[in-house]
């Protein structure tokens, strides 16, 4: 190559600086083009946005601002004025839940009321709750059916609905680089949204499948909006981060029941403090035939299924 | 102290120089380089726009192509250790000057990884979550954290390696032990380390048992230490056609045996699997049974795998036949190679944990053309950054540039 150079020509020297030049130009112009679909970028975060501290290291000022601008965003978006809460965790409270796998009978009545309580998208539709169509004689959940149609329940199956089992030992919070995902006293896993990065490692980690993406923009209507929202569970959520059930915080932490446990028809779902000895649900683990699903995984759910008799 | 380090910034900037002069063929490998990566810019940046809705995952099917690739070049970058065990650790001098060409090609294949990593992501706004001392580091619990750390490292170690040799080659002064012997052991130890972590990234997740088995982690360095050595293989023979760099064959022979015996082991425990797998025959067989036979009339991946077999085991008796002592032979048997484990270490460690769901839900995965074009994006502008890399040191190496030679046109 130096051979060349030495004996490049001061006119070959110009025409080179010409063909650099020109390389140059062309590569910035098609970088240019290559970048154009970022006109349409339309959530950009605001600085404040970008720089946000984790939730955890919120000041109580820090956070009533925050509450205070989703409040202003949903405003502006759907046209609805929601009530932004971020309840605390209530004292002496660990929630637990406990599913009656031989009343259910599959009719997905809590699939779709926990869609209009948690405002999910509708479009590509987001779903917490997974009704599992299993046949009589086994227990093998790869071997169930979720998209079963018809008639329900059918004569040689049973179903088993699955949500996130908010596990004592939490495969998801620990793989989650970021500690965006963890934890709460009353032992429920919650997500910040706003600081998850959307790396998906917990959605690999988690055994029941629980955790859902948001691989869009969510689409929501005004009429679909429900304006009751708490920080850690059912605010309208950005586009790539990671969202599950979160046993309805904002309605649990203030004495009410979770949407899918009002709504079951056959009262197969109940709720409650585990720490109370005296709740429906402590009640329940003392005195039916309990069992966690895939005990083996060792994730120790706060999440049972139980059988009359 | 200062006029050391403007020495060493004189350097850097006279070898970026040495970037804008080549011959044509040179400027068409760049040009054609980077369109492919602008290509993939343009791809990406409709994804930002869009969001990961415009490839194939799903919820079900969380990861795809992206974090196949990453797996698989994780496994390259160690490529530049095999080359550093013989002559730092055996005394053994015959790849001593391909070492750097080496460490190069871990420098970029691991930024690679790092953009591969970067375009997966949901929220790639929000990175700095994950430095350490800013952002919110869940370390030593997360995996992927130290995935992170460990790969970051590696650059580094690496880059300051490369930088230190050559530099000295400029300068024509005798590296100092002290600056590099300490840093070369490490990275050895490093370059196992980053295998081992990324493979600890899926072995350590308990409900998916196709990842959760302890052979993970030899398996890829097995094939790591194939794919790599044999892309050198090819890298050299290109290096020394265009440039007039030295390379001798010994040091192509040499890196030969070295994919011969990784090879060897690389089938062995690909055996070992499938036969604890389908011997068993367990309920949780069911992912390796969609791999290889397909499940309940899905096959998406069958061919794919059946490729990947096929061209491991040519391959391998290629490479065990006197014949590939030609280089012809032995270039066939490196590309065969490379594309098999590039299969299956990739879309076929991947994609297949993730079928059946861990609720028995079977969602097939087809990688779209957008996901395609940026996996071609960042490839093309790993090997762009690697041919720089290369056009900066060679001259340097040969003794074409040196502090006194006359800067170039
Ligand atoms: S069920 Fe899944 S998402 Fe819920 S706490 Fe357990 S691992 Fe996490
Ligand atoms: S997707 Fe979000 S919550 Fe899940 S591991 Fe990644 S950062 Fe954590």
């Amino acid at each position: 190559m130096s051979e060349e150079q030495k004996s490049d020509s001061p006119g070959g020297d110009i025409s080179r600086r010409a063909f650099l030049a020109a390389a140059a130009t062309a590569a910035v112009a098609a970088t240019a083009a290559a970048l154009a679909p970022l006109k349409d970028i339309a959530d950009l975060p605001s600085l404040e946005e970008f720089l946000r501290k984790h939730y955890k290291e919120l000041t109580p000022a820090d956070k009533k601002a925050i509450l205070a601008r989703i409040a202003e965003q949903v405003k502006s978006k759907y046209g609805v004025t929601p009530n932004v809460t971020d309840l605390p965790p209530l004292d002496g409270v660990e929630f637990g839940y406990a599913l009656n796998i031989g009343r259910c009978v599959g009719c997905r009545k809590c699939v779709f009321a926990c869609v209009d309580e948690n405002n999910q998208s509708r479009n590509p539709e987001i779903q917490y709750i997974r009704v599992l169509e299993m046949k009589k004689g086994s227990i093998d959940v790869e071997s169930a059916n979720t998209t079963y149609e018809g008639e329900v329940p059918k004569k040689d199956s049973y179903y088993m609905p699955v949500q996130c089992h908010q596990c004592r030992k939490a495969p998801c919070v620990k793989a989650c680089p970021v500690e965006a995902t963890w934890v709460e006293p009353d032992g429920v896993v919650v997500i910040d949204y706003n600081w998850c990065i959307g790396c998906r490692y917990c959605m690999a980690a988690c055994p029941y499948g629980a955790r859902r993406f948001n691989f869009e923009e969510a689409q929501l209507t005004a009429e679909d909006v429900n304006p009751e929202m708490g920080y850690l569970s059912n605010r309208p959520r950005p586009k790539g981060v990671v969202e599950k059930c979160h046993f309805c915080l904002h309605r649990t932490r203030a004495g009410k029941y979770p949407a899918c446990v009002e709504v079951c028809p056959t009262g197969s779902r109940k709720f409650g403090n585990l720490l109370d000895p005296k709740s429906e649900i402590s009640t329940i683990l003392q005195t039916k035939r309990v069992y966690v699903l895939k005990e083996e995984v060792g994730t120790l759910p706060r999440f049972y299924y139980y059988f009359d008799i | 102290m200062t006029t050391a380090l403007k020495d060493y910034f004189i350097f850097v900037g006279r070898c970026a120089r040495e970037t804008i002069h080549g011959d044509w063929r040179y400027f068409l490998w760049m040009t054609a380089l980077t369109a492919v990566a602008l290509l993939g810019l343009n791809a990406y940046a409709k994804q930002l726009v869009i969001g990961l809705s415009v490839t194939g995952m799903s919820d079900q099917v969380s990861w795809g192509l992206y974090i196949a690739n990453f797996t698989f070049l994780v496994g390259m970058a160690a490529a530049a250790v095999m080359l550093v065990v013989p002559v730092y650790i055996y005394k053994d001098e015959t790849l001593h000057d391909v070492v750097i060409l080496g460490e190069l090609l871990a420098v970029a294949v691991i930024i690679m990884c790092l953009l591969f990593v970067t375009v997966d992501l949901g929220r790639p706004d929000r990175f700095w979550h994950m430095i350490p001392g800013i952002g919110k580091f869940n370390w030593p619990m997360s995996m992927l954290s130290w995935d992170v750390i460990v790969l970051n490292i590696y650059l580094a170690l690496n880059a300051h390696i490369c930088g230190y040799l050559v530099y000295m080659v400029y300068c024509k002064r005798k590296p100092a032990p002290l600056w590099y012997i300490p840093f070369v052991f490490t990275a050895i130890v490093w370059a196992f380390s980053i295998h081992t972590v990324t493979a600890f990234l899926y072995v350590g997740l308990g409900g998916r048992p196709y990842w959760n088995s302890a052979i993970i982690a030899p398996r890829f360095l097995a094939s790591a230490f194939t794919a790599g050595p044999g892309f050198l293989i090819l890298t050299l023979q290109v290096i020394r056609s265009v440039s007039k760099y030295r390379i001798d064959d010994k040091a192509i022979l040499m890196l030969r045996s070295i994919v011969q015996v990784s090879m060897i082991i690389n089938v062995f425990l690909l055996f070992c699997e499938l036969f604890k797998e389908f011997y068993t025959d367990s309920a949780h067989v069911a992912s390796a049974k969609y791999l290889y036979f397909g499940l309940h009339g899905h096959y998406g991946l069958v061919p794919w795998i059946w490729t990947a077999m096929v061209l491991d085991l040519v391959a391998l008796v290629l490479l065990m036949l006197p014949q590939s002592k030609s280089l012809k032979y032995l270039n066939l048997a490196c590309v065969l190679a490379i594309i098999g484990i590039w299969i299956e270490k990739g879309m076929g460690l991947i994609i297949p944990a993730f079928v059946p769901s861990p609720l028995g839900e079977i969602v097939e995965y087809f990688p779209t053309l957008n996901e395609w074009l940026i996996c071609a994006g960042i490839w093309a502008f790993g090997m762009l950054l690697y041919t720089l890399f290369l056009k900066m040191t060679l001259p340097v190496l040969t003794g074409d540039l040196t502090p006194t030679s006359s800067p170039p046109a």
